[in-house]
């Protein structure tokens, strides 16, 4: 009986050599450490060397430039990580903080962050200036805002939804509150959260095209990776550059979800919360050879060891509950003076806001500017109900069909994650070349790469619908018309609402690039918000970039307060099929 | 037992005139536990017994440091309790195993939060391990195993840390029948031969005979608030046989004390008193089902008409928990007399029996309209409106100065099934109105 949990150390080194696994996981990590070592190389030079060693749209830079540009998106991810774990469990933890930090959250989550960027550049260039490094801070944390707002957001739904017999086991052995978050918290908020780093890293890619090249006012950057080398395809026109490019792309995207989230998608799911052994159990070929590997049973270990001993540093649990009460009673007191800080703080904000607008724009260019919005909305709006109505059928199509779903899933996914920019240089060729109306036909490039989120949203939901429902359908004779308002319809509804709610918000980003595109040297503009952003980001006009992304985040948010979010909440309340 | 006076010094456990209450949305207090006085010796299983809101198992929480009183004193070995004791483990309902662990590392995650030693830990885990029959099953997942097993890795996670007081919250009744015997069976014997690190069991349960069967001594909880009845020490000697008549005889006898008149709602009572009022009672929600389901049981043979509750309980393998809120809602509409631990038709009682659909629907009506203050109330607010309809919401308020949010809530949906099988009224749950828009 004894000793039984750790025969699997004892003997491990004693048994054979390697086995053909180690092999292989030892030339991928060296792979991985070389590709580190390539990556970073560079990033303390000088600035000017960046001009001297101007970008090459020559193919063989592509692997290079891949490796920074995913380097880049991993150190963002790193980043957003770290966000998540201390700005979602301090919202969650604290009631006080919960109540600013929450909305925070949430308009950030719904506000265009492409509009940031020319901002953000120009405060880490002036961190280390004339240096590669303040361009490299610029372009990761133009990434990292679009990978950490639903991160943290997932985390902290799943901090508040610990099922309370965990909690109180936790609290009956007394584990330490460090202790509790590591053996805990993450472990149950794993599969979410790792759910949402796939997303986010899906959605950076088209922020990468955006930031790595990024010019404000007078100041051009380009960093060496994808992005810079698209930029300058499409202002040198090489469309067999863009084709090179887009391969890259899949390769790159191809080899992290098979070498990283494949594998964590499969490890986490031990992490689900519902006991029961689940129908389908996901599989990685990574992951098999990382478990069969020796590599990964040491790392675990190491892991573990790191756990155990940061448990042991952690303060112990307090053993007196009566604290928490009399904190709470001093609490009010406490409360009215964080709310008297943070009203003080919205006061300077707001002060500081209107004092930078009022001194350079008018009454006449915010009016302008608010119609501009409107045009926009009016084109997602419009947008959105056409790739429903092609998507919503053909999603229900294929989700009713096992085997669709398989080939059809996957590739709607990629779709999501492949960053529809690249695609925009075809459109204007094609719109100055047939002399059409930009204001209409710029438009589809906003949903190009969002309608996605819908097609899969809908064939997840198709594919969910419980299989005796569909035969009491078919049972009851229900077909055409009736089947699809009486079945089809309710039944993807919530899902539907899903991939709406982020294809809209996708198209209101999108927008900034998408109303202002450009090939070689032939500019076509449509009227909207997005152009109005882009333009002043290029003229590096800082009142105006303001003035725009302010009325964006209005317009956003209010469009979602008044219109998904209830939509949302119907869905799931009377359409959730469980 | 406890005669030795040794033991008295061996108190483990005192709790003295705890009462708890919860803050009410409308800023009042909700008492849920009134008074309540307990003392477990060493060597001793105390029964908490009690239907659900009886409050046994925020006792328990109290014990366990989880939550505190709002008045009265807990001490544990002499000292007063505040926060989670060393010295006191818990055993789950749902096992709240940490689905992410191993069956090991479950139980020794208790270990490694007192900062052993690793082999120390080592050497207890795989000690309570062995202990509770899981050897084997050390690597294994918790969704890999039986409720049982799975149930057993909650008793030796508990036991690992060689608590003095193991409190156990209905630890089988998320378990089938014959699992659930089995771990019974073994932990006794566990216990009767002094193979566990324990000195004293708290055993929450809404199971009579899993009370007389494993505990010394039973506490009785009413609800409403939740107080503790009676006391019952319970001699006969380990094992004990369930079919054994000093056995059936104690069983019998609680089903007597829990279905006698004080045992019920006392808030109620109460407020019957003020005239006009009588819609604070909580209501459970039960099916119509299974109303028209035991009277028509009782009605027919072998019962015609009076049936005995632990008989009717065995037969339709209900726990308590299920069968009283059907027959007290019974007794509510004045279909049946609960009394004595019997159940016994009334002349309607009997005549909804014989009734065919259309005629049930009308008797429900009838006495659901005179007996059910709250059904009389919204149909009364209904007719007397020109419109006809009411917000959920203007019900809801009026409930709350009685009762606790949820309780508010179960109450308003226990009164709206009632009144859909009755054609009462009507309640649109997308707008949340009330309406006569189908009235009988």
């Amino acid at each position: 009986m004894v000793d039984l949990v750790d025969r699997s150390h004892r003997f491990a080194f004693v048994r054979d050599v390697a086995t053909r696994w180690d092999l292989v996981a030892i030339v991928v990590v060296i792979g991985l450490l070389t590709f580190f070592a390539e990556a970073s190389r560079g990033l303390f030079e000088p600035l000017l060397k960046l001009s001297s060693e101007p970008l090459s749209l020559d193919p063989v830079n592509l692997p290079f430039y891949a490796a920074r540009t995913t380097l880049r998106m991993f150190a963002a991810l790193a980043l957003s990580l770290a966000f998540t774990f201390t700005y979602a469990t301090w919202a969650a933890k604290s009631a006080r903080a919960e109540k600013l930090l929450v909305p925070i959250l949430d308009i950030l989550q719904s506000v265009p962050i492409l509009g940031f960027i020319s901002i953000t550049v120009v405060f880490f260039m002036s961190l280390v200036p004339g240096r590669v490094l303040g361009a490299e801070f610029a372009a990761i944390f133009a990434i990292f805002t679009s990978q950490a707002w639903n991160m943290a957001f997932s985390f902290y739904q799943s901090l508040r939804t610990v099922p309370h017999e965990l909690e109180d086991a936790a609290a009956s052995f007394r584990l330490s509150p460090w202790m509790r978050f590591w053996r805990l918290e993450v472990p149950f908020a794993m599969p979410a959260l790792l759910w949402n780093m796939m997303m986010s890293m899906s959605g950076s890619w088209f922020f990468v095209v955006a930031s790595e090249s990024i010019s404000v006012g007078h100041t051009n950057i380009a960093l060496p990776g994808v992005g810079s080398y698209i930029a300058l395809a499409i202002e040198q026109g090489s469309l067999r550059a863009i084709g090179w490019a887009i391969a890259t792309m899949f390769i790159v995207i191809l080899l992290y979800d098979q070498l990283i989230f494949r594998p964590l998608v499969v490890w986490g799911d031990r992490f689900r919360f519902d006991q029961e052994q689940g129908g389908h159990v996901p599989e990685s070929w990574a992951l098999t050879m990382l478990q069969r590997s020796r590599l990964m049973t040491a790392l675990r270990a190491v892991f573990n060891a790191i756990i155990r001993w940061t448990s042991r540093k952690a303060p112990r649990p307090q053993l007196l509950l009566t604290a928490t009460v009399t904190a709470t009673r001093v609490g009010r007191r406490a409360d009215l003076l964080w709310y008297l800080l943070l009203v003080l703080v919205i006061a300077l904000a707001v002060w500081r806001i209107a004092r930078m607008l009022i001194g350079e724009t008018t009454w006449h260019e915010a009016a302008q500017v608010a119609g501009l919005a409107t045009l926009t909305m009016l084109r997602v709006m419009v947008l959105i109900a056409l790739a429903s109505v092609v998507w919503v059928p053909i999603g229900i199509w294929v989700g009713l069909r096992p085997r669709a779903t398989q080939i059809v899933q996957p590739v709607a996914q990629f779709l999501a994650a492949f960053p529809a920019n690249l695609l925009f240089p075809l459109a204007v060729y094609g719109i100055v070349t047939w002399k059409l109306n930009p204001d209409v036909w710029l438009s589809p490039l906003m949903i190009l790469g969002t309608q996605w989120y819908i097609l899969f949203n809908v064939i997840a939901g198709a594919a969910a619908m419980p299989t005796e429902l569909r035969y009491a359908a078919q049972n009851l004779g229900l077909r055409g018309f009736l089947w699809w308002r009486k079945v089809a319809l309710p039944g993807v509804l919530p899902y539907y609402v899903t991939g709406a709610i982020t294809a809209s918000g996708g198209s209101w980003n999108a927008a900034i690039v998408a109303e202002l595109a450009s090939w070689r040297n032939v500019q076509v503009k449509a009227h909207g918000l997005g152009a109005y952003i882009a333009e002043a980001t290029t003229a590096g006009d800082f009142h105006r970039i303001i003035l725009g992304i302010a009325t964006m985040s209005l317009f956003v948010v209010a469009i979602n307060r008044s219109f998904w979010r209830p939509l949302y909440y119907f869905a799931e309340r009377k359409y959730r099929l469980s | 037992m406890n005669t030795a006076p040794e033991l008295v010094t061996a108190q483990l456990l005192a709790v003295e005139n705890v009462c708890k209450s919860f803050p009410k949305p409308d800023g009042g207090e909700l008492l849920v536990l009134e008074h309540v006085n307990l003392a477990l010796k060493a060597g001793q299983i105390v029964g908490l017994l009690g239907r659900s809101g009886s409050g046994k198992s925020t006792l328990l929480r109290l014990i366990a440091g989880l939550d505190e009183p709002s008045s009265g004193d807990l001490a544990f070995r002499g000292a007063p309790i505040a926060g989670c004791a060393s010295g006191i483990a818990m055993v789950f309902q749902s096992f709240a195993l940490f689905p992410w662990l191993t069956v090991y590392e479950n139980v020794a995650l208790g270990l490694e939060a007192q900062h052993m030693e690793k082999a120390a830990i080592r050497k207890r885990s795989l000690a309570a391990i062995d202990l509770i029959g899981l050897d084997g099953f050390e690597s294994a997942y918790p969704r890999e195993l039986s409720g049982g097993m799975r149930q057993r890795v909650g008793f030796a996670r508990a036991l690992v840390v060689h608590p003095d007081i193991l409190l156990m919250d209905e630890p089988f009744s998320a378990l089938d029948v014959l699992t659930a015997e089995t771990l019974r069976t073994d932990f006794l014997d566990l216990w009767a031969e002094g193979q566990m690190p324990i000195k004293g069991v708290i055993l929450v349960t809404h199971n009579i005979e899993e009370a007389v069967l494993m505990c010394d001594r039973i506490l009785v909880f009413g609800s409403n608030p939740g107080r503790i009845l009676s006391e019952i020490d319970v001699t006969l000697p380990q094992p004990r046989k369930r079919l054994d008549p000093t056995f059936r005889e104690l069983v019998e006898k609680i089903y007597v004390e829990m279905t006698s008149r004080r045992s019920g709602d006392a808030r109620s009572a109460r407020s019957e008193r003020i005239p006009g009022s009588g819609i604070g009672s909580v209501l459970p929600r039960v099916s119509s089902n299974l109303l028209a389901g035991l009277v028509e049981t009782v009605a027919a043979p072998p019962f015609n008409g009076t049936a005995d509750l632990p008989k009717i309980a065995s037969d339709l393998q209900m726990e308590i928990d299920e069968l009283f809120p059907v027959a007290e809602t019974l007794q509510m509409m004045r279909f049946a007399e609960v009394e004595g631990g019997d159940i016994k038709l009334t002349p309607e009682g009997m005549s909804f029996a014989n009734s065919d659909l259309h005629g049930r629907k009308q008797i429900f009506a009838r006495h659901l309209l005179n007996y059910v203050p709250l059904a009389a109330h919204i149909r009364r607010v209904l007719d007397e409106r020109a419109s006809h309809a009411a917000r959920k919401s203007r019900f809801i308020d009026e409930l709350e100065d009685f009762m606790g949010e949820n309780d508010a809530e179960q109450t308003l949906r226990a009164v709206i099934s009632l009144a859909r099988y009755a054609e009462a009224f009507a309640y649109d749950d997308a707008n949340e109105m009330f309406s006569l828009e189908n009235p009988v």
